[in-house]
Order: C-alpha cells, then sequence, then structure tokens
C-alpha cells in the first residue's frame, strides 16, 4: 500500500480515538463495530467528517460491507484514487 | 448467529433499555373518543403523539363519504392498479390532486410509505445517484436502497454541504435524484427550500420534495413547503401522505413532468400491491376539500403550535429548532426520555418516544404533535405538567 494509504489510515484511526475509550489499541483489523462498538449513527457522522477532509463522498452503499478500520481505510483510498 | 438468534439480541436490547410491563412502542388503544382523545388501560388520555394536523379524523364529511363508498363499493378492492383495483374513485382522487397541486398528473399509492419508495425506485436506478438529507424518512432510506442508485447523505439542512458533493459528482450530478423533506419529522424543522432550488438548478438535478409532514400545514391553500416558499415550480416531483393532516391512509405523487405516468409501469410498490380501500379513497377525496378550504384549521394549528412551542421554551426543555405542530423535546439520555414520557403518560398525556438509533446524534426525543383540534386550555394543561415534570427529570 501507498503512503497515501497510510496517511489515510492514520487520520482515521485519529477520528476513531475520539470515540473510543483511551485506553483502545486501535489497529488496521480492529473491527469498527464488535470492538469499537461504533453504532450506525456514529459511523455515519464519523464518515461525514472523513469525507469533509479528503473531500470525497462516500456512498451508503460501499459502507454496507465495511467491518475494519483496514477496509474503511482502503475504501477511502479507492475513492480518492478514482477522483485523481 | 443463527436467524432467531439474532431475534433474541434484539429482544435483550429492548430489554436492557426499557422497563418491564411498560408498551412503549405499540401502545394499547383501546377506545378512542375523538380526533384528541381516547383511552389507554383504564385512563382517559389526550392525544398529542398522532399525526392528525388539522383533526380531521371524524370530520361528518369524511365518515359519511367512508360509509357511502362501503355500502356502494365493499370493504376492499381486492386488488392492484394494475389489475382490478383502479376504480372511478382513484382516478378522480389522482385529477383531484393534481388540480389541488396545479400540476399535469397524479399518481395515489396505498401508503405514504410506498409513495417514497415507488417514486425514489421508479427514478433512479443503478448507475444514478439519489442525494439524501441525513435526517430523512426511512421511507426515503428504502426507496434508495431498492431503487440500486448509489446513496449519498448530506448533513441535515445544510446546503453548502448538499453542493459540495454535487460539486463532486461532477457530470453525474444530472442523472442525481434529491430527496428533501418539507418537514422532518424528527425535530419538525422546514427544509430550506429556496437554496435547495436554486442548487438543483444549477446542477441539472432532480428535486423531489416529500411533504408528509407539511401538507395541511404550510401554504395558503396548504399544499405544504412548496406553496408556502412560491416554489411549487422548482420541485419536480412532490409526494406525501394521507395520514397525516388527511386523516386516513395512502400516499400520492404529482409532478408536471409527462413521464410520471410511466412510473405506473415499473415501479414495484405501485404495481405489487393492492390499492387502497374504496372507504378510505372516499374519505380522503372529501378531506381534501376540507383541507384546501381549512385557513381557519391551519390558523388554529399554528396558535395551538406556537403556544405550546414558546411554553415549553420558556420552561427551558431543549426543543427543535422552529416552532411547528412536531414539537420535539431533545434529552440526552433514553433514560430522562423514558421518564418524561411515561409522567406525561401517568397525567393522561400520549407523546411519542424516539430512542436511538432512530433518533439523530444519538439523542432521545419526546415528540409531540400538536392537531386543530387542540384547545388553548389543553395546550396550557400540557404546559403545566411538562413543568411539573422538569423538576423531577432534571434534578
Amino acid at each position: 500500500m501507498s503512503t497515501d494509504y497510510n496517511n489515510i489510515l492514520s487520520r482515521l484511526c485519529f477520528h476513531l480515538k475520539q470515540l473510543s475509550s483511551p485506553d483502545m489499541v486501535i489497529v488496521p483489523e480492529t473491527d469498527l463495530i464488535n470492538e469499537l462498538a461504533i453504532d450506525s449513527v456514529k459511523l455515519l457522522s464519523l464518515v461525514m467528517e472523513i469525507e469533509d477532509e479528503f473531500d470525497i463522498s462516500v456512498s451508503l452503499n460501499a459502507l454496507a460491507d465495511i467491518q475494519t478500520v483496514h477496509e474503511l481505510a482502503n475504501l477511502i483510498y479507492q475513492i480518492k484514487s478514482q477522483n485523481k | 448467529m443463527s436467524l432467531l438468534d439474532k431475534l433474541d439480541a434484539v429482544a435483550a436490547a429492548r430489554k436492557a433499555l426499557l422497563p418491564e410491563g411498560l408498551e412503549v412502542f405499540g401502545t394499547p388503544i383501546e377506545e378512542v373518543y375523538s380526533a384528541t382523545e381516547a383511552r389507554i388501560g383504564d385512563r382517559r388520555i389526550l392525544f398529542l403523539g398522532t399525526n392528525n394536523y388539522l383533526g380531521l379524523t371524524f370530520a361528518p364529511e369524511c365518515l359519511r363519504a367512508a360509509h357511502e363508498a362501503i355500502d356502494r363499493e365493499g370493504t376492499g378492492t381486492t386488488g392492484s392498479r394494475m389489475a382490478n383495483g383502479s376504480y372511478s374513485g382513484h382516478r378522480a382522487l389522482e385529477r383531484e390532486f393534481a388540480e389541488f397541486y396545479h400540476c399535469q398528473s397524479g399518481i395515489v399509492f396505498t401508503t405514504g410509505y410506498q409513495a417514497n419508495l415507488a417514486m425514489i425506485s421508479g427514478l433512479a436506478g443503478a448507475g444514478d445517484v439519489v442525494l439524501i438529507d441525513g435526517d430523512s424518512h426511512a421511507s426515503v432510506y428504502d426507496g434508495c436502497r431498492l431503487s440500486g442508485a448509489e446513496i449519498i447523505r448530506f448533513r441535515h439542512n445544510d446546503v453548502s454541504d448538499m453542493e459540495k458533493r454535487l460539486k463532486r459528482l461532477g457530470e453525474r450530478s444530472k442523472s442525481t435524484l434529491i430527496v428533501a423533506e418539507g418537514i422532518y419529522s424528527m425535530l419538525g424543522d422546514q427544509a430550506p427550500l429556496a437554496e435547495i432550488v436554486r442548487v438543483k438548478n444549477a446542477y441539472n438535478s432532480i428535486l423531489l420534495l416529500d411533504e408528509a409532514h407539511s401538507l395541511g400545514v404550510l401554504g395558503e391553500t396548504g399544499q405544504g413547503l412548496a406553496e408556502e416558499t412560491g416554489l411549487t415550480d422548482g420541485v419536480d416531483f412532490i409526494t406525501g401522505t394521507f395520514s397525516k393532516s388527511l386523516g386516513s391512509i395512502g400516499g400520492y405523487c404529482v409532478s408536471n413532468h409527462p413521464q410520471l405516468d410511466q412510473l405506473r409501469y415499473i415501479s414495484r410498490p405501485y404495481i405489487f400491491t393492492a390499492s387502497p380501500s374504496p372507504a378510505t379513497i372516499a374519505s380522503t377525496r372529501a378531506a381534501l376539500k376540507l383541507l384546501r378550504d381549512g385557513t381557519e384549521l391551519r390558523r388554529q394549528l399554528w396558535q395551538n403550535s406556537r403556544q405550546l412551542y414558546a411554553r415549553l421554551d420558556g420552561l427551558g426543555y431543549q426543543l427543535g429548532p422552529q416552532p411547528g405542530p412536531v414539537i420535539a423535546n431533545i434529552l440526552d439520555s433514553p433514560q430522562q426520555a423514558l421518564m418524561l414520557w411515561k409522567g406525561l403518560l401517568d397525567h393522561g398525556i400520549y407523546v411519542n418516544l424516539i430512542l436511538p438509533p432512530a433518533a439523530p446524534e444519538g439523542k432521545a426525543l419526546v415528540r409531540c404533535s400538536v392537531s386543530a383540534a387542540h384547545t388553548s386550555e389543553q395546550m396550557d394543561h400540557v404546559g403545566d405538567v411538562f413543568a411539573e415534570l422538569r423538576k423531577s427529570i432534571f434534578q
């Protein structure tokens, strides 16, 4: 994966940290729902923050398949790549 | 997890949130006395959670029309509009809706939910985009899913956020359906329609406006927000429901686009369901006349709404951003909302409770819906009860 992906992952982890407990260690394999307990409302708010930061639109259809931090970072990476 | 285990998990989540023995959702209503009063258990209650904005559910004209239709045409059509379910009444109501909105054509649906499902899934498909407000009703979300189109949300009532997303779409904005609502059901606020129409025109998109909660409430003749703002011509498709101001059940869409009629042949929620019963159509036709001529009902509705909103605001309750018939009390926790809901019911006032994740931003809502049939004294009484409960809830 490119630096862009690593940058996206790092920013995503930063946003996720705001929503989780302070002692939670977030890695790419972390499950958004089962481990971070992010419900659908929180996830959609988080996505809007990310959309602003990366100047992209993430469709609800694409979000339906996302489970882990890596999958979300990869989705953002792919959308950004398509927009280039 | 098995299919049934998933339902057990839902039951466990409900049990953790709601006290044993309290039927918060689907509270049984034993008898209905009028548009504003009923009996729950052995208690006479004031309805403050219905969407009966004009109080027409017991209007003599509507009752008479429904009775006559049952005697004349029976209890149901037992068929879809495509088969044996297109009676003269259905076609007449479609013409009357089109005339009411000064539009070329109209379609009637079996429910308001199906109106949005049918219109969104009929207009948009794979490869298209539906751009929706974040606080959209479930029927909008479900219509989007059924369409197979790409679904993109914008921040609630934030037109600059909406425009940003249209801009990102580039040429695809021309195959984008924007969906907004006249009055939003959760917080009772109105869409910034003038700005939405301006942006939609700039990007050559199509706009569908759901007037479910604004029909009968806004505009000189009660058409809704489009009439109130003088922007009916700027909206491509207007949908709405019979189950609020019109006091029955069903839905409609009107438009000046001649293509509207083609949805009758491709839209599954229109095709694959039975048409509305003769009694429903007859009472709705009678109610539409009363709604159109209901200037006095709208005046009373707004007087009641402003009176209650001002009282609750003065008491320090956190409310939706603007006065209207939907008055949402926003509470920080489900427990607070539950206490308020139960306290109101114990005082004979029945309102709606909305818990996360249905409530916006993870909050909980106790939502009041005001009617023209309420009296000023009833609004005063409701305010007094809210004042009394405030001490125990926020202590």
